[in-house]
């Protein structure tokens, strides 16, 4: 079968995650929405449990990751639903590149967009927090690799719930059980941190998760859209 | 062998099997649960640190050994149900989902009572089994809420098999959590070098009680698979033949 050259998978992961990306800039809300949600949500404890420097030091590391978590899972509602709507699934469906790659593109894109500002913020909550300020590097770099994790697993459940009426509200149930062990490891790493101690294990257990995710979590994407696109 | 096995996918010649073996799944296991409680609760010695308060582990140990038994067999027949193709498989996942859930619950509602004398605490979130035992249980509940939200019987199934597939992850972190974190629960008693670590006087109304919880079990799930492929095949000539015929199939 010969026919016009086809690009190579660098080209193909290449360019779905320069169009997602060009897609969003054009739409900025979407990329500061996840952001803002997660800056007014750790607005939020301090304001309900009272400004004790201590109760705010003993909560910092959990809240920051649940607002993350949530942060995250608000926007991976839209991951492939624009896609859906517009009929370019179906094109990614029909293309000859693999759709592993495609759905990892995207799942990078996702995190780039999503994952990467939380990152940067998060030093922000150490600090109004009153966390130690060495506890920065521990805090973004638990973030970065949880976010990660978060959006490879999380382009299973968009996948599995694109299309669907009541999507939102299905997608948290299904990820939250395999987002708590995140949960667990990120904000114990960096509460163990904060607190002087080692923490290396923490971040080698979230470490192995996305390796994990990222190792199969593509795949299972895959498998998804294909059967929500039925 | 393979005439066998080909035969059982068919829904008809399942639901007649089916109905020809519930009984010896049901009876002997009825017996059995009724046989290792009365032992359990009222031949076997008192442990002696625990007193009478460790008899809960008849219904605990059970409870906590289908629930996660329930999950690998939804997770098997849906791995076969997506590769192979076989719709009854599908049913079995369906079917199996709920009675997963209820032992969940009954596990997790026993360990609570016994950790109350035991180690003081209706629940403590620093453990890691308890832990991964809730989130068998929310992994349950996303299959089931899952299911009911998409109203395409194929589709559906095909989404709650990779979902209970991804989800299988989690059985071996509950198993091992014991050894890879100390924790409140103990270890494994049973199943472990060297033999059980446990007087056989308490060990054998153990082994019933597993033994006939799991056969109530199947006969159970049989009955569920019974009525999930009769809903499945609603529009199909056995199946109106055998609720307007004369109830043979």
């Amino acid at each position: 079968m010969s026919g016009p050259a086809l690009p190579g998978l660098i080209d193909g992961f290449g360019s779905i995650i320069r169009r997602d990306l060009l897609l969003l800039w054009r739409r900025p809300g979407d990329l500061l929405n996840p952001l803002v949600f997660f800056i007014m949500v750790s607005t939020l404890f301090p304001l309900a449990v009272g400004p004790d420097a201590q109760v705010l030091r003993n909560i910092g590391a959990g809240v920051t990751w649940v607002a993350a978590l949530l942060s995250m899972l608000l926007s991976l509602n839209t991951l492939f639903l624009t896609d859906f709507e517009d009929g370019s699934l179906d094109q990614l469906l029909l293309s000859p590149q693999p759709l592993p790659l495609l759905a990892l593109g995207k799942t990078v894109a996702h995190w780039i967009s999503t994952g990467l500002p939380l990152v940067v913020v998060s030093p922000l909550i150490v600090m109004t927090y009153r966390l130690p300020s060495e506890v920065v590097p521990v805090m973004m770099g638990s973030v970065a690799l949880g976010t990660a994790s978060l959006s490879l697993v999380g382009a299973i459940g968009a996948a599995l719930t694109v299309g669907l009426h009541r999507g939102t509200t299905l997608l948290s149930l299904l990820l939250l059980p395999l987002a708590m062990p995140l949960l667990i490891f990120g904000a114990r790493t960096v509460s163990l941190a904060a607190g002087g101690e080692p923490y290396a294990g923490g971040m080698n257990l979230l470490a192995a998760y996305l390796v994990g995710a990222l190792a199969l979590a593509p795949f299972a994407t895959a498998a998804a859209l294909r059967i929500s696109n039925e | 062998m393979w005439t066998f096995f080909h035969k059982l996918g068919s829904p008809p010649h399942f639901y007649r099997l089916s109905l020809l073996f519930s009984p010896w799944f049901a009876i002997p296991g009825y017996l059995l649960i009724a046989w290792g409680t009365y032992q359990g609760l009222f031949v076997a010695p008192e442990d002696y640190q625990q007193r009478d308060a460790f008899r809960i582990i008849y219904v605990h140990v059970p409870a906590a050994y289908l629930a996660q038994m329930t999950y690998a067999i939804m997770a098997v027949s849906a791995g076969i149900g997506l590769i192979w193709r076989m719709k009854l498989a599908h049913a079995v996942a369906a079917a199996a989902a709920p009675i997963g859930a209820s032992f969940c619950i009954l596990m997790l509602v026993t360990g609570s009572i016994w950790g109350r004398p035991m180690w003081g605490t209706w629940w403590e979130w620093g453990d890691p089994r308890l832990m991964s035992a809730l989130i068998l249980l929310f992994l349950y509940f996303g299959l089931i809420a899952m299911r009911s939200s998409i109203t395409d019987t194929a589709k559906a199934d095909k989404a709650c098999a990779i979902l209970a597939l991804v989800g299988a992850v989690n059985l071996p972190i509950i198993r091992f959590s014991v050894d890879w974190w100390t924790s409140l629960h103990q270890s494994a008693t049973i199943i472990r070098k060297g033999g059980p670590a446990m007087d056989a006087e308490m060990l054998w109304p153990l082994l019933a009680n597993l033994l006939g919880f799991s056969l109530v079990f199947g006969a159970v799930l049989l009955r569920r698979i019974r009525t999930e492929v009769l809903y499945r095949e609603r529009r199909k000539r056995w199946v109106r033949d055998l609720v307007l015929g004369d109830g043979a199939p």
